[in-house]
């Protein structure tokens, strides 16, 4: 055992890499919680902005185009869980799960002819005297630049939350959207328009897997970090700040576990595998247990569909 | 324009009338899909929804159908009890897995009797362990308000890590070869879940899922505690005027789901997949979630759609074997079965019409 | 015998006879080929398929071949391998260990047809096993990773605790350690033969903590991704050559290459000369063969390497000759004493100087 081969700095900056492709996802989750509705299907639109990344960089040989293609894809399958519950409202937990199911098979179709195709590469930043630094160098200066997108999105989000007009309104008619619709709002317009920027969120966070991560195409190669997703968006009481803490705790866990093992720390593969989860849950249990459901933070709305009475 | 109108009732007509239509317009957009992929969509179809039915060797297939469908059968039973409260166990497929390795580790702990009372007792501790699985997040729920939801969810993957450690571990075969995978009970005649009947298929798990189906009809149709469950889920106002009591629902609805869940992971462990290994679990606690809502949460529903589910699976692969016809196009193809039938489904409560825009 | 395989095996004679009424001597032999991943997959069902294709080439007209891939272990894996018999294949090659019950219960039904299956340790009268000598591939690149190594520290993605990759951690160390005594390894346990994710992670893990050297027992071409962008690692390509990523990070590659083996018993199915057994092919046989060593790797290791590669080949050396211990010290093999086949089947401990331990 030799815990001092591993490296904090090394682990830190692994750590915020595996962290995006969930904080991309759970960022994009949480507007469209945070406007009420729960969209369960975040791993069908993640891989499936995996594919349409990786089609789409493959294709045009550019990175930074697999990525908005990447959106684009992911947003186009949001739209059709939005029209089926916005429209036609059908149930939003069910619709989620068949959204899971049908980005699955869709993607996997879609990359029959990718398996084993090589992306092109993706440049990593590389500031003269910053990403030189000793500690903080690695960490916060070496990444490529999806990071640091996420990381932007997360900060804008945040700010149009809880400054902006329309983030006010995005929260009043996740809350009642009754009260909002009296006023005047278009609800399934807003609705409509946070689900595809959930959806495009999504797709970046499948397409960082697909592009950078592995970075291949596989068929299952989100494995189910669209459902940590959606765990992280309620661990962090739908707010933008924890959620990036609750991201980086679930890449952490995963990298550290890897790091353990090589390191020669004999703690059983398998129990550190289901850590992640079961952290979840505590953590849920836990913000459950210390309030009330209104000081939670779940919106009001949340998985109710609306239908304008007049 | 189209305006959207609520029925004072939910239509009747519309109520079984929907999943027709949804699979006219799964088989008419997945023909197309086939054809796409440069397959003669009539002969697809064909082999995917006739074939197993009717065609060579229709026998065999028959009783793999009914193989396959009765664990979807049994957790699907299960999660209508709760669906229609509006409980929402997601985790099936975690029950359904600890309900294996429960049962499996029961029986295993008695290698190598052969007592007639192995089979019984395992089954028993197979429905315990599901129910024991889906009592966490009921508990949870009951408690503390936790979204039953993602703690479902989340202890399926948990689940999934104890398959892979009782796999490589605890229940491991010694006599094995060091591989993972436990002892084959379907070898093993004290406990291994035989077929009954010569080959169709009929399995103990088949009996107990129409054992399930009559009993949940009859707790639907006449019992209060059916009577409860639906009122819970259409009117929860009413529901809590009528003195229902929402926790003892959650832990009942949960509790049976999970149970049931148990179930299907106990017979399929000791039949059709014969012992404990990594990848044991394939996703039929999700694929009962859809048999659950094509058959409208009905018990003869559930049952038609478990065997249109099904019908899916088996001839989907032949299909792939005969027609070199990519799985992940039949896997499609069951997502958009799901995607018509909710998009249809507003039709039952909701009534199309025209008006033009201005008027008050 | 359990009853159900007596009642099925009723049917499966009733369905025989139709069967072969069908089949006339002149009919081209079909060779059915169950995969447990994808074509696509670069690694180990790829090398198969390359196997498949390469009896299509050396039969031409009188063999036809299908294939389905991703078929799940368990009860699906039986019934896919049923559905190719009734489709007509005279010979089914089975390509995962996992397929072992199945294809024994398939088997058993239909005894005229012959089953092959890789990986595995049961057979009967028409089912044979058959293997590789992987263990041969990996001494000579764990020469070469001994002799390339610049922190001393060389890595091991492994995948399950069996055996098989037992032997290849226990080849690789005792080469390394040979021309470099100071050389450690770090094995890290991945849990799954295919995972680019995990395997990506689990190789950058490794190189965070000083390993210039990965190697795997997995089957994608993740780790070599990983190497690549860290720059001055080595990998070598596992199950298929890899060759994307020559001449850096791969300097060389495991390859298996079934080509031969398939066609040998293509053959005695056509000629009549059939038999079961067990067959453990290596490099005499062509079975593993060691590919395109690159010009990243210095020409005196090369040289080595190939000095190995013929006296494996030709029979002089082999990977697992004594003075070997074990890893608590009790000796294994004494001096010039060489391993039996049936010790490496049963290999379940690590050879002296490696640290950590195998999971139980």
């Amino acid at each position: 055992m030799d815990l001092s081969a591993i490296s904090p700095t090394l682990l830190l900056a692994s750590l915020m890499v595996s962290a995006t492709p969930i904080l991309l996802a759970a960022i994009g989750e949480l507007v469209v919680e945070r406007a009420g509705v729960l969209n369960l299907g975040v791993e069908g639109m993640m891989i499936v902005g995996a594919i349409c990344g990786f089609m789409v960089a493959v294709g045009t040989g550019s990175v930074a185009l697999g990525f908005v293609g990447a959106a684009l894809g992911g947003a186009l399958l949001a739209l059709l869980f939005g029209f089926l519950t916005q429209v036609l409202l059908s149930n939003q937990v069910a619709t989620g799960l068949a959204l899971t199911l049908f980005g699955l098979g869709l993607a996997s179709l879609l990359g029959q002819g990718y398996i084993g195709i090589r992306a092109p590469e993706i440049a990593k930043l590389d500031i003269p005297l910053l990403s030189d630094i000793p500690v903080l160098g690695p960490i916060l200066f070496q990444h490529d630049l999806m990071v640091y997108v996420g990381l932007a999105i997360c900060a804008g989000v945040w700010a149009f939350l809880k400054y902006s007009r329309a983030g006010l309104t995005l929260r009043a008619v996740g809350e009642n959207h009754d009260a909002a619709h009296a006023l005047g709002y278009k609800v399934i317009r807003i609705r409509l328009a946070a689900i595809m920027f959930g959806g495009a969120c999504a797709g970046l966070g499948g397409a960082y897997l697909s592009l950078v991560r592995v970075p291949q195409w596989t068929e299952g190669v989100t494995a189910g970090q669209g459902w940590i997703a959606l765990a992280i968006v309620v661990f962090a009481g739908w707010r933008a700040g924890w959620l990036v803490v609750g991201a980086y705790l679930f890449g952490g866990i995963s990298v550290l576990q890897l790091n353990l093992q090589a390191a020669g720390v004999p703690i059983p593969v398998e129990y550190l595998s289901m850590a992640p989860y079961v952290i979840t849950i505590l953590v849920l249990v836990a913000l459950s247990a210390g309030r009330s459901s209104a000081a939670l933070g779940a919106p009001g709305s949340l998985g109710k569909s609306f239908h304008a009475s007049s | 324009m189209i305006v959207l109108e609520k029925r004072p009732q939910p239509s009747r007509g519309w109520t079984w009338g929907t999943p027709f239509l949804a699979v006219a317009l799964t088989i008419l957009a997945g023909g197309l899909m086939f054809a796409a992929l440069g397959k003669d969509p009539v002969v697809a179809i064909r082999t995917i929804f006739w074939d197993p039915l009717f065609g060579d060797f229709a026998s065999y297939f028959r009783a793999q159908l009914l193989i396959k469908a009765a664990p979807l059968f049994l957790i699907a039973i299960g999660l209508s009890f709760g669906f229609r409260a509006g409980i929402w166990n997601i985790g099936a497929e975690g029950q359904y897995i600890m309900g294996a390795v429960f049962g499996a580790a029961a029986a295993l702990a008695l290698y190598p009797a052969e007592s007639r009372l192995i089979f019984p007792l395992a089954m028993a501790f197979g429905a315990l362990g599901g129910l024991i699985w889906a009592m966490i997040p009921a508990l949870l729920r009951v408690k503390l308000g936790t979204n039953e939801i993602l703690v479902s969810l989340m202890l399926v993957y948990v689940a999934e890590s104890i398959l892979a450690k009782m796999a490589t571990g605890p229940l491991r075969n010694p006599e094995g070869m060091g591989f993972p995978g436990s002892r084959n009970l379907s070898q093993w005649p004290a406990v291994a879940n035989r077929e009954l009947l010569a080959g169709t298929g009929m399995h103990w798990g088949v009996i107990a899922a129409l054992f399930a189906v009559v009993a949940a009809y009859v707790i639907f149709s006449r019992h209060l505690l059916g009577f409860n469950i639906r009122l819970a889920g259409q009117a929860p106002r009413a529901a809590a005027f009528a003195g229902v009591n929402p926790g003892a629902l959650v832990i009942i609805c949960m509790g049976v789901s999970g149970a049931l869940a148990g179930l299907a992971g106990f017979f399929e462990v000791t039949g059709p997949a014969g012992q404990i290994s990594i990848d044991f679990n394939v996703g039929y606690g999700f694929a009962a979630i859809i048999v659950a809502f094509l058959g409208r949460l009905n018990p003869v529903g559930i049952l038609l759609a478990g065997l249109l589910l099904a019908l899916t699976y088996i001839g989907g692969e032949l299909a792939s074997q005969q027609l070199q016809l990519p799985k992940a196009s039949v896997d499609l193809f069951r997502g958009m079965l799901l995607f018509f039938l909710l998009a249809v489904d507003v039709l039952t409560n909701f009534r199309l019409r025209w008006r033009s825009r201005g008027v008050a | 015998m359990k009853r159900r395989t007596l009642l099925m095996s009723g049917a499966g004679t009733a369905l025989l006879a139709s069967l072969g009424a069908g089949v006339r001597a002149q009919d081209p032999l079909k060779v059915g080929f169950i995969y447990v991943g994808p074509i696509g997959d670069g690694g180990w069902t790829y090398q198969h398929d390359q196997g498949r294709l390469a009896v299509e080439e050396a039969f031409g007209d009188a063999v036809e071949t299908i294939y389905q891939e991703t078929v799940p272990e368990g009860a699906d894996a039986e019934r896919a391998i049923t559905q190719m018999v009734l489709q007509g294949c005279g010979l089914i090659f089975t390509t995962s260990f996992g397929y072992m019950d199945a294809t024994v219960n398939v088997a058993a039904q239909f005894p005229d047809v012959k089953f092959e299956h890789a990986t595995g340790y049961k057979q009967a009268a028409n089912l044979a096993t058959y293997d590789a000598r992987f263990y041969e591939g990996r001494a000579v690149i764990g020469t070469m990773a001994g002799r390339l190594t610049k922190t001393n520290k060389i890595g091991y993605i492994a995948s399950f605790p069996i055996p098989e990759v037992i032997q290849g951690i226990n080849s690789t160390f005792l080469h390394a350690r040979k021309v470099n005594p100071n050389v450690e390894m770090v094995v890290i346990w991945a849990y799954t033969w295919f995972d680019p994710a995990k395997e990506a992670d689990a190789a950058k893990a490794m190189i965070e903590q000083g390993v210039d050297v990965v190697m795997q027992h997995t089957d994608s071409t993740a780790p070599q991704a990983a190497a690549q962008e860290a720059g001055n690692v080595y990998t070598f390509g596992q199950a298929s050559d890899m060759s994307a990523f020559a001449p850096m990070p791969r300097v060389a590659s495991i390859i298996d290459n079934w080509n031969p083996y398939y066609i040998k018993r293509v053959q005695a199915v056509i000629d009549g000369t059939w038999t079961s057994g067990h067959s453990w092919g290596g490099m005499a046989e062509g079975e593993v063969v060691i590919g395109e060593i690159t010009d990243a790797v210095p020409a005196e290791v090369k040289a080595e390497a190939e000095v190995m590669i013929a006296a494996i080949t030709g029979g002089t050396y082999h990977p697992f000759t004594g003075p070997i211990n074990k890893q608590d010290g009790t000796p294994f093999l004494a001096e010039g004493e060489v391993a039996t086949d049936e010790q490496l089947v049963t290999m379940n401990f690590y050879v002296e100087g490696m640290t950590g331990d195998i999971p139980s």
